[in-house]
C-alpha cells in the first residue's frame, strides 16, 4: 500500500515536472469520481482519467466534497494514465456521521484498463474493464450494522461514447457500468451483511455539452441492501465546467435517498480536478 | 375605427403572405450553407493555415506541402463533406498521409486548431460539431500511418 501510494506522488511530481499530457480533446476525460476512477461523480466511466493519449503519461489530482443532510463525505486522491490503457487510482475517504460526531475512513485504490475504443472515434462505444480494492480504517460501525467484512474489491465493466452533434448540433455523452459488488454504501458500512452478499448492480450517467467546456447531466447508480437497511440507489444532477486542459470543476445536486437509517439524504456535492 | 379594420386586414393578409411564404417548399440548408457557402469555407481554411502556420507542434507536418494545393484541396474536401455542390477529387487521405506518422496527440491538436478557426468565423457551437461529426469518421485513415 505504502509502495502504492509512493509510487504515485514520484510519478506525479516527475510527470508534472516534465510535461502536461494535452493529447485528448478538451472535456473528453470527464472528471473525477468519489471512489477515484476517472468518470462523473457517482459513476466510474470508460474513459481513462487525464488528458494522456496513447503516446503520453498524465497525473491527476482531485479532492471532492459531498454534503448531505446527516453525513459528510470528503474524498481526495490521484490517478495515473498510462498511455490511455491503463488507470491506476488512490483515493481516501473520510465519512462524518454528524449525529454520532465520528468519521469512518476508508482507502480505495484502483487499476481501469480501456479493452476497446475511442470515446468519439470508434464504431463501438468505448469499453474498459476496472477494479477497486476498498479498505474500511474505521472498522467499529461497519460490524455493529452488520457488515461481514471490512474491505472488498469491486468489479466493473463501462461503456461510454460522445456523440458529435447529436442533439440539435450539441454533443452528447452516455455511460453505462455494470458493477459486481458487496460494497454497503460504497464500503463505507463494509461488504455483505445477513441480506445477500456480491451481486451486479447498473449505473448510468448522461450529459450534453452546452458549449466546450461545459456539460450538464444526470448519474444514477443503483445499490445492493446486504444490511436489511433499506440503502436506495444514489442519483444526482451535475453541471461540469472544464475551461481548460489543466483544471475541471463539478458542482452537483445529490439524491442518496436513504443512508443507515437515515431517510431522504439530500445535498450539494463539489470537485475539483487538477490535470498535469 | 375606421382606421383600425383596414389595419387589422393588413395585418391578417400580411400574416396569410408570410405563412403561405413559409410553407412553400425549399430546399433544406445543408450543413454547406450553414458554415456560410463557398465564402465562409474558404475562411475557415485560411484561419485554418494561418493557425497551423505559427503552431509549434504541428507546423512540421506541413512544412513541405503547398499551401494554395492544400488550401484548394482541403476546401473541396470540407464542401463535399458538408452537402456543398462540390466532390472532392484529390488523392486520398490514406495515401496522403502514409509516411507522416501522425500520431493522436497531434491528429486531436489539428481538431483543437481546426475549432479555433471555425471560433474565429463566428461559427455557432452546434454547427462546429456537426462539421466535426462528419470529420470523425476519416480519423482511421490519417493517424499512425
Amino acid at each position: 500500500m505504502r509502495i502504492y501510494l509512493n509510487f504515485i506522488v514520484v510519478s506525479l511530481l516527475l510527470s508534472s515536472t516534465v510535461y502536461a499530457a494535452d493529447g485528448k480533446l478538451l472535456a473528453t476525460p470527464g472528471v473525477s469520481q468519489i471512489e477515484g476512477a476517472g468518470g462523473g461523480g457517482l459513476v466510474p466511466w470508460a474513459q481513462l482519467a487525464g488528458y494522456a493519449s496513447r503516446d503520453e503519461i498524465a497525473a491527476n489530482v482531485f479532492c471532492s466534497r459531498a454534503i448531505v443532510e446527516d453525513y459528510r463525505l470528503h474524498a481526495c486522491g490521484a490517478q495515473l494514465n498510462f498511455y490511455d490503457r491503463v488507470e491506476l487510482s488512490i483515493a481516501q475517504q473520510k465519512f462524518k456521521i454528524n449525529a454520532l460526531n465520528t468519521n469512518i475512513e476508508q482507502q480505495i485504490l484502483g487499476i481501469k484498463t480501456r479493452l476497446y475504443g475511442d470515446l468519439i472515434f470508434s464504431k463501438w462505444p468505448m469499453l474498459s474493464l476496472g477494479a477497486q480494492y476498498k479498505d474500511v480504517r474505521d472498522t467499529a460501525i461497519p460490524k455493529a450494522v452488520g457488515a461481514e467484512r471490512t474491505s472488498g474489491v469491486d468489479w466493473y465493466l463501462a461503456a461510454s461514447k460522445l456523440h458529435l452533434g447529436a442533439i440539435a448540433g450539441y454533443n452528447w455523452f452516455w455511460n453505462i457500468t455494470a458493477r459486481y459488488t458487496d460494497a454497503n454504501e460504497m464500503g463505507l458500512l463494509g461488504f455483505g451483511g445477513a441480506n445477500g452478499n456480491k451481486e451486479l448492480v447498473f449505473e448510468a450517467s448522461t450529459a450534453v455539452f452546452l458549449e466546450r467546456e461545459w456539460a450538464v447531466g444526470i448519474e444514477y447508480r443503483q445499490k445492493p441492501d446486504n444490511l436489511g437497511l433499506k440503502e436506495d440507489d444514489w442519483q444526482d444532477l451535475f453541471v461540469a465546467w472544464l475551461p481548460n486542459k489543466n483544471i475541471s470543476i463539478t458542482a452537483a445536486w445529490l439524491n442518496l435517498g436513504s443512508i443507515a437509517g437515515s431517510s431522504d439524504q439530500k445535498g450539494m456535492y463539489l470537485s475539483l480536478t487538477g490535470y498535469f | 375605427m375606421k382606421t383600425v379594420i383596414p389595419g387589422f386586414l393588413v395585418v391578417i393578409t400580411s400574416l396569410l403572405l408570410l405563412t403561405s411564404c413559409a410553407t412553400i417548399p425549399q430546399q433544406p440548408q445543408t450543413l454547406y450553407d450553414k458554415l456560410g457557402s463557398e465564402a465562409g469555407l474558404a475562411s475557415i481554411v485560411d484561419s485554418l493555415i494561418k493557425e497551423i502556420g505559427s503552431d509549434k507542434q504541428i507546423f512540421h507536418y506541413f512544412a513541405d506541402s503547398r499551401i494554395s494545393r492544400f488550401r484548394t484541396n482541403l476546401t473541396q474536401h470540407l464542401c463535399a463533406l458538408a452537402d456543398g455542390p462540390c466532390s472532392y477529387d484529390g488523392d486520398s487521405l490514406t495515401d496522403i498521409h502514409t509516411g507522416m506518422h501522425i500520431n493522436e496527440k497531434d491528429f486531436n491538436h489539428l481538431v483543437d486548431l481546426l475549432i479555433k478557426a471555425m471560433y474565429s468565423q463566428h461559427i455557432p457551437h452546434p454547427v462546429q460539431n456537426q462539421l466535426l461529426a462528419r470529420l470523425a469518421p476519416l480519423r482511421t485513415e490519417v493517424i499512425y500511418k
